[in-house]
């Protein structure tokens, strides 16, 4: 997991992601107020989105 | 002679240029990620034998070093061998405990092969259980556009795999053709004639004179320059 610890708390990552979605976010927006690949962050959203972390609506994620 | 059916491994069709490259989802050292996680980018892939094993090592190294060069070209770099995850972060942790290189790019476990098979990366005259090495280009709409296969035996050339994003990001940018040894700043290839018409027209002063940087041996092989991409 790249995001979501085994436990279920985030990694530093998932943080990172969750930190920069409080408004809604494209992936290439959060792409660069992290600095993240864009690689990671798509893999990233998908993870939390499943984990019921994010939520999306059309191109744009958010937190909770 | 033993005959071998074409273009196969394993009863899989191998990728082919210029069509899409085969989809997959992989478990890496940076987590799950999909072919099209990397979608408006291009993506370099490629397969090592295995883990702790000094050929490989030296090409990590490679790879960490052209990674940044790779970014500026907006071209990311995935690793893949027949290991597990867990081989590959000791590996990964024990190439930095050892050189002070981090590795910065994910690396794919595929211990059932499935991507392995899907790009036609073992070659079982080689090895049956380990991955030859394998680089396979990806444009930014998913379309195979450069394969290199090198043996268990031989390190790859990695400042040739960034010429060659570069030559191919030229092509698509410009709709040239670079010639042999084509590096960026040098002159490249204006497409051949389809017509004589067209050819005519490249023999031509006129021809000649509005095109930057023109350079004629004849009609079929003329040169130009043209602004970097």
């Amino acid at each position: 997991m790249a995001c979501l610890n085994s436990d279920g708390t985030l990694s530093p990552s998932g943080r990172a992601l969750v930190a920069a979605l409080a408004t809604p976010s494209t992936p290439e927006d959060v792409a660069r107020e992290t600095g993240l690949p864009l690689y990671r962050v798509r893999a990233g959203l998908r993870e939390l989105v499943a984990a019921s972390l994010v939520t999306v609506e059309g191109d744009r994620y958010r937190a909770g | 002679m033993e005959t071998t059916s074409n273009a196969t491994t394993g009863g899989t069709r191998l990728p082919r240029l210029n069509e899409p490259a085969p989809d997959f989802e992989a478990t890496t050292t940076h987590g799950v990620i999909r072919l099209a996680d990397y979608a408006g980018g291009w993506l370099v892939l490629f397969s090592h034998p295995a883990d702790f094993t000094p050929v490989c090592t030296t090409e990590f190294l490679a790879f960490a070093a052209i990674y940044p060069e790779l970014q500026r070209r907006h071209t990311e770099l995935l690793g893949l061998s027949i290991d597990s995850v867990s081989s590959h972060i000791a590996w990964v942790r024990n190439i930095e405990e050892k050189t002070s290189v981090t590795i910065p790019f994910p690396i794919i476990a595929d211990l059932d092969r499935a991507v392995a098979t899907a790009y036609g990366m073992v070659m079982p005259g080689e090895s049956t259980t380990e991955t030859s090495r394998c680089v396979f280009v990806i444009d930014p709409i998913g379309r195979v556009r450069a394969m290199v296969y090198y043996p268990l035996t031989t390190g790859r050339n990695t400042e040739e795999i960034v010429r060659l994003v570069d030559a191919l990001q030229m092509v698509d940018a410009r709709q040239v053709a670079t010639p042999a040894n084509w590096r960026p700043g040098d002159k490249v290839i204006i497409p051949t004639p389809a017509t004589v018409e067209v050819a005519a027209e490249r023999m031509s002063e006129e021809y000649a004179s509005r095109t930057e940087g023109f350079e004629r041996v004849d009609w079929y092989l003329c040169k130009k320059s043209v602004e970097a991409v």
